[in-house]
């Protein structure tokens, strides 16, 4: 043995699940005496980001020789015997190994962006450089006009992966059009890292993964349009993301990637990270372009679009970071490389967020136009605990549901946006026969809600009176006519509101009356049911199961519950709050919901 | 404090006078936005008290009142909805007796706050607890962490 490399997961989701511990475990092993000191010499130790299956962490690959073996739930304790059995003695230990699920997983994905995500270190330029990183920017700044670049990325077929899918070479284009004397010579470029989906994670893994793939994509970006400053606009809510991010604009600084005069071309780009602070709306551009100029986020009419009138009255393009992350890989590789993945009108592949109640939650890249089917039976590996799938939720609080019956449709933008969702900036979300579709609309227009801006009248009242009569209708509540109403006033504030906010706000509902009204019906006669909304739900204890432990009467926290030790106990419906702490406790399924 | 606030309105001045980056780095430097600081700034810089409060109340990362000693951060982001955060959010609620207008308590100990996904989707439901980010979090759990949580800082 040569050479020993491990790889130990560090994204947020492996540092969760005790990756920092692993890897000093790993460090501290590898140092005893015992081990051979050439072992020890040949030895490297590395974080790498996430590589999807977060749900198995912590993950460590250990490559002898490049030959890799990967494990699985990983524990600091457990490093010390494949330290001993594998590394010194050759056998790995077979039982921690990933198994055949992680394959499969894997083996219908393509990974374009992730390609060298949970493969190379996040915080080493060198780790980048090494998988040919940077290559890219100096194959731009040794043989390319900007208007070359424009037309190999027109060319590549690439959209915009931020939600709206618009196409980034055409956006490039009219930017780099604007005269530049008319607007005093300044250009800026964006980086969209603000990912408001709550239930998406799909750019925070990408620059907690690799961060010189975006920081390449935004220097060529802003090659083509002739900016000289760039942001990038990031939620404080990722601080690992903002922590590597920083690290590797430094690093990049120090090698002239980016700075002054970039690889001696005489081209000066600068990047600065901007925090967001916590609001949804500034994912939406001319908000977030407020929000850089330290103003409250609320977004203006469109147009002057930001391309001409941007950030500080100047021409600015805005892209979303998974977007700018395929820059590299396109120039590198080439325009006809990347649109030989996907369908017609949408090329190349896209990074989505598959949680919710899938066997394998994690970070999935696919090429577009896969069908869904394969999405959550091959790589999802089915439905947790063999339930039933009940639907598929893509693009968020944007975005609508898809039903079992349409499982064969090809998730790309035209084929989700005919059926009433939309791809979105790539959550996906599994729910099962457990989930209630009206609660799930309620869920996110109670987001939404609370995230609209206030600025025009049909988002702010608009979302505020959908949500009133989904939490009556859910509270057993409801009128007759209701779900006439909200499909009238749900069309209405789509039509009327301002920015994209509340013109995709009551998606989710309209989507879920479309294809599960009866779940809103049967509210409406006071039953959920998949048993989830609270109102509409009474406890009681079945006798013959309860073998009077106390456990339920110990965790309630209205003190409704009453009996003896050994004797079956009672709920006082009077008193019930109906909080469900005692049916979570209950080892016997003594506890009833009706 | 008189000196921070010197510090922050000068750095202020000399970069490109951002109010964001101002209050993150006020918050960042006392924990939360005192009042005080604010009319300081207004005084300092001539811009109107208004301002600041306007974009401290717009974004929801500014706090505008002191917050308790241990922070517990719970995610309801769709992907924690669907895996019962609510039930986490009730419970920690209960165990630290705080309703949905009071998030802190009363002895200033713990405060609960809520925000949309953490990006850890995968290992839902998500909490985290003095910036560590716990997954695959249980009422139960959540109900031991904040009762070690609270011997600490009883010692
Ligand atoms: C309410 C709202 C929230 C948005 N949030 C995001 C976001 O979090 N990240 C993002 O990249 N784009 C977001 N967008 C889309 C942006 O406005 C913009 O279209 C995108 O950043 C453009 O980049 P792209 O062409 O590379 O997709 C949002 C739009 C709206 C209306
Ligand atoms: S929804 Fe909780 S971490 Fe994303």
């Amino acid at each position: 043995m040569n050479n020993l490399e491990i790889k130990v997961c560090m994204g947020t989701g492996g540092i969760a699940a005790g990756g920092t511990d692993v890897l000093s475990a790993f460090d501290s092993a590898l140092k005893e005496r015992s081990i051979p000191a050439e072992l020890q010499m040949g030895c490297s130790m590395h974080k790498v980001g996430c590589r999807g299956l977060c749900a198995k962490d912590v993950l460590v690959d250990v490559l002898i020789d490049d030959s890799r073996t990967t494990y699985q739930y990983i524990k600091p304790e457990m490093v010390q015997r494949i330290v001993d059995e594998h590394i010194v003695g050759g056998n790995p230990v077979s039982e921690w190994l990933v198994k055949e699920d992680y394959h499969n997983f894997h083996e219908k994905q393509i990974k374009v962006v992730l390609s060298d995500c949970g493969n190379i270190d996040p915080e080493d330029i060198n780790s980048y450089i090494s998988v040919g990183g940077y290559k890219a920017t100096e194959k731009v700044f040794a043989t390319m006009k900007p208007e070359d670049v424009i037309a190999e990325i027109k060319k590549s077929g690439l959209r915009g992966r931020g939600g709206a899918g618009f196409p980034t070479g055409v956006k490039w284009e009219a930017c780099r059009g604007v005269q530049p004397n008319l607007q005093m010579g300044q250009k800026y470029i964006i980086c969209n890292a603000d990912e408001g989906d709550p239930g998406a994670f799909m750019d925070r893994a990408v620059i907690e993964g690799n961060p010189h793939a975006v920081i390449e994509g935004m220097v060529i970006g802003a090659y083509a349009i002739g900016a000289s400053k760039g942001y990038v606009y990031i939620r404080a809510e990722y601080p690992l993301a903002v922590e590597r991010l920083k690290l590797a604009i430094a690093a990049a600084r120090e090698r002239r990637f980016i700075g002054k005069n970039i690889l001696d071309s005489g081209f000066d780009f600068d990047i600065k990270i901007k925090l967001g602070a916590g609001a949804f709306v500034c994912g939406e551009e001319t908000a977030l372009i407020a929000s850089i100029e330290g103003q409250r986020g609320m977004p203006r009419a469109k147009p002057p679009f930001p391309v001409y009138q941007g950030l500080w009255g100047k021409p600015t393009v805005i892209n979303n970071v998974e977007t700018l992350a395929n820059i590299p890989y396109i120039i590198v590789k080439g325009a006809d490389w990347f649109s030989s993945y996907g369908t017609e009108k949408s090329k190349g592949t896209k990074v989505f967020a598959l949680t919710g109640k899938v066997k394998n939650t994690g970070l999935i890249e696919v090429p577009m136009g896969i069908t869904l089917k394969e999405i959550i039976y091959d790589i999802g590996g089915g439905i947790e605990n063999d339930k039933k799938l009940k639907a598929v939720q893509t693009g968020g609080p944007s975005g609508g549901c898809i039903t079992p019956d349409m499982l064969d449709i090809n998730v790309d933008y035209e084929s989700l946006a005919k059926v009433g969702s939309i791809v979105g900036s790539g959550g996906m979300i599994v729910l099962d026969e457990d989930d209630c579709m009206v609660n799930v609309a309620k869920y996110f227009l109670s987001f939404t809600q609370a995230e609209s801006c206030g600025k025009c009248v049909p988002c702010r009242i608009g979302t505020k009176r959908l949500l009133e009569i989904l939490n009556r209708i859910t509270k057993g509540k409801g009128k007759e006519d209701d779900i006439e109403l909200l499909l009238k006033l749900g069309s209405d504030v789509k039509s009327a509101s301002l920015c994209g906010l509340g013109q995709t706000a009551p998606n989710p509902v309209l989507s879920t009356i479309k294809y599960f009204r009866e779940e809103y019906e049967a509210h409406l006669q006071g039953k959920c049911p998949a048993k989830v909304c609270r109102d509409l739900l009474t406890y009681s204890i079945i006798e013959e199961f309860c073998k009077g432990c106390g456990a339920c009467l110990r965790a309630c926290p209205a003190g409704a519950i009453t009996g003896e030790k050994k004797q079956p106990h009672k709920i006082a419906p009077e008193i019930c709050v109906k909080c469900g702490a005692c049916f979570d406790v209950c080892k016997f399924k003594a506890v009833g919901r009706e | 404090m008189e000196k921070t606030l010197q510090k922050l309105a000068k750095d202020f001045r000399e970069n490109e006078g951002n109010i964001i980056s101002l209050l993150q780095e006020t918050q960042e430097a006392f924990g939360y936005i005192p009042e005080e600081a604010v009319y300081f700034f207004s005084r300092e810089l001539d811009i109107p008290a208004s301002r600041f409060f306007g974009v401290s109340t717009f974004y929801a990362q500014f706090y505008l009142k002191p917050r308790g000693k241990n922070i517990i951060t719970a995610c309801c982001g769709t992907a924690c909805h669907v895996k019962g955060a609510e039930r986490l959010i009730n419970g920690a609620k209960r165990e630290l007796s705080l309703t949905d207008e009071n998030n802190t308590t009363n002895d200033n100990k713990f405060t609960l706050e809520q925000v949309a996904c953490v990006g850890a989707c995968s290992i839902a439901p998500v909490v985290i607890i003095n910036k560590k980010v716990y997954g695959k979090m249980s009422a139960d759990k959540l109900t031991k962490e904040i009762k070690t949580l609270r011997q600490d800082s009883n010692e």
